[in-house]
């Protein structure tokens, strides 16, 4: 296990130096003087040239690429143009709301979809099945921000139960917390929902039609137990596997959800760094998400290397 | 040329075909009408028809300038099918590029395949947010950051079909015959790896088209006064409770497109793969 977790490690340092290199790379395609995107045509040459110091263009492209990666090891991310503070403060502080939001989503998803999955599985090819496999497939079509939009709407008119937008602190109030991400994070969820139903449905299917599963139904073992610690247990094995992707997906749709839902978080802040063309902004909320997602799936690899001994043999 | 006949005949008793190919068509159709059969210009405000909810004479209503929802729907969905259609394509293309040399050439195989790891590190609708503000506002450029986001995925769909494809024997028979790297790819490898690239293409399309209206609800998609779904949504956000249609309409035009063309995936690849078939009936 050990060997398995160097190895693992070993091999995620390539993926680490592209990813930042990427993030490096981005300034470098901005279309002539990233500087006078950021300012407007109005701006002094004084202003213009400040700005340029700040992003490091008045220096050769090696030297600039060798200061961000020291920079970088130290975990500075450089400073943002527009709200003139560290980037690496501006993503720490906001980071938490975003990451609270992708796992609720997560877990709202994960729960539901295997729970919707594994009913039209055991009521394979009847008005159930179809019934929530259409509506797994009507849950994955769905723009997320827009269901955001329509939710906001729905319960601004019928129901106002919970609040549409805005963003209450867990430590200020932990109850008007969990009711301000409601809704944020079932819109969220949705699609997710969609993919999670749909594969435990597929993986159900396929686990309950095996040999074991008749055996122990032919021992008499009750229904419930055989679907469950039989057939769910083993169709759990492909959805853990792409648990680390739908992290990755849930981390962007919670960006756009933020920015539907007036939450303050990272989301909001890459956005609006999008918008201004705070370069140093749009690299540093880049390279967490990539790292975030990274480390997802490092800690997926290692779930899946327990479950599996012929992960960490092969 | 039975086989083909067969395999059409499979296609069109596939209920998730058909309904999705419906769908898809009746979508492409009115895009394609959309100059002609627009009641109003898509553009043009009208100060006596501000707000006005649906009614017979503007189905879907009109947003705060007067302008016609239902005009501006189908305009937009001919830019968003567009820029869709172009993406799969794009995609297809670089996938298969970048797939193929990877799963053909071991010797590529890892660095280009960690090259990819490290783009599908960022979420892909991050990445494409990213790509289209630095590159700047236009449609070709959200074409390039959709396409960019989408092609990492599509090359280790392709790569890992040309794998299997590449140890089979009748790979081996060509080379014995003598044939070349490029004939042995294309006319042996790809032919065969054509399936399930043809159900990835369905996929991406669709993400295409969700991915550019939310870029264009951000304000990075194509720049204004073009109607996209994004763009429509976008304006019509601030009046979500006053005016609800304006919202409402296009999301549902994305909707039914994005339904369809999953349809039409599912159901290509049911017939195409029945190896990964959701149907075990």
């Amino acid at each position: 296990m050990v060997r398995f977790i160097i190895r693992r490690l070993l091999a995620s340092i390539p993926v680490l130096l592209l990813v930042s290199m990427i993030t490096f790379g981005l300034l470098w395609l901005v279309p002539g003087d990233p500087a006078s995107i950021f300012l407007d045509a109005s701006a002094t040459a004084e202003a213009l040239d400040r700005v340029r110091r700040e992003l490091g263009l008045d220096r050769p492209f090696l030297v600039r690429m060798g200061e961000w990666y020291l920079r970088l090891l130290q975990g500075d991310l450089g400073t943002s143009l527009l709200l003139n503070r560290s980037v690496t403060e501006a993503i720490l502080e906001r980071l938490p709301i975003t990451l609270s939001l992708t796992a609720m989503a997560f877990v709202l998803a994960v729960l539901l979809g295997v729970a919707a999955g594994v009913l039209a599985a055991m009521r394979h090819g009847r008005a159930a099945d179809q019934g929530l496999m259409s509506l797994a497939l009507l849950g994955l079509s769905l723009p997320e921000f827009w269901l955001g939009l329509v939710l906001i709407w729905l319960v601004a008119v019928l129901v106002p139960i919970f609040p549409a937008g805005d963003y209450v602190a867990f430590a200020k109030d932990p109850w008007q917390w969990a009711r301000h991400l409601a809704l944020p994070t079932f819109s969220l969820a949705c699609i997710q929902m969609g993919f999670v139903a749909r594969m435990t449905r597929s993986s159900m299917l396929e686990v309950l039609s095996q040999d074991f599963i008749r055996t122990a139904r032919a021992k008499g073992l009750p229904e419930p137990y055989v679907v469950l610690r039989h057939g769910l247990v083993n169709a759990m094995v492909p959805i853990v596997t792409v648990m680390g992707i739908m992290v990755g997906a849930l981390l962007g749709g919670a960006v756009v959800t933020e920015q539907v839902f007036s939450i303050p978080g990272l989301g909001r802040l890459i956005i609006g760094a999008v918008l201004s063309r705070d370069f140093p902004v749009i690299q540093g909320g880049l390279l967490f998400l990539a790292l975030i997602y990274l480390t997802v799936n490092l800690v997926v690899d290692l779930l899946y290397a327990v479950i599996d001994p012929r992960v960490r043999l092969g | 040329m039975t086989n083909r006949a067969s395999f059409f005949r499979r296609l069109l008793s596939n209920r998730s075909f058909t309904i999705g190919a419906a769908l898809v068509g009746l979508v492409l159709l009115l895009a394609l009408l959309a100059g002609y059969i627009a009641p109003f210009d898509p553009l043009k405000g009208n100060f006596r028809a501000r707000m006005m909810a649906p009614n017979p004479q503007h189905w879907m209503g009109t947003d705060q300038f007067g302008r016609d929802i239902l005009s501006r729907v189908l305009h937009g969905a001919r830019i968003s099918l567009q820029i869709g259609f172009m993406v799969a394509l794009i995609t297809a293309a670089s996938g298969v590029l970048i797939g193929a040399t990877s799963g053909y050439f071991r010797r590529l195989d890892g660095p280009i395949m960690r090259l990819m790891d490290a783009f599908m590190a960022f979420p892909s609708i991050i990445l494409a947010i990213a790509i289209s503000s630095v590159l700047g506002a236009s449609v070709v450029n959200v074409v390039i950051a959709l396409s960019i986001a989408a092609t990492p995925h599509t090359a280790r769909i392709v790569r890992a079909s040309v794998m299997v494809v590449r140890e089979m024997e009748f790979v081996e028979a060509a080379r014995a015959l003598g044939a070349g790297h490029t004939r042995i790819l294309l006319r042996h490898i790809l032919a065969n790896a054509m399936a399930p690239l043809m159900v990835r293409m369905t996929y991406v399309f669709a993400v295409a088209i969700l991915n550019e209206a939310v870029l264009s609800f951000i304000g990075v998609g194509p720049p204004p006064p073009a109607p996209t779904f994004g763009a429509i949504i976008a304006n019509g956000r601030d009046f979500i409770v006053a005016a609800p249609w304006i919202t409402v309409a296009p999301g549902l035009a994305i909707l039914l497109s994005v339904l369809g063309l999953n349809l039409l995936g599912d159901g290509l690849r049911d017939v195409l793969d029945p190896r990964m078939s959701v149907n075990t009936r």
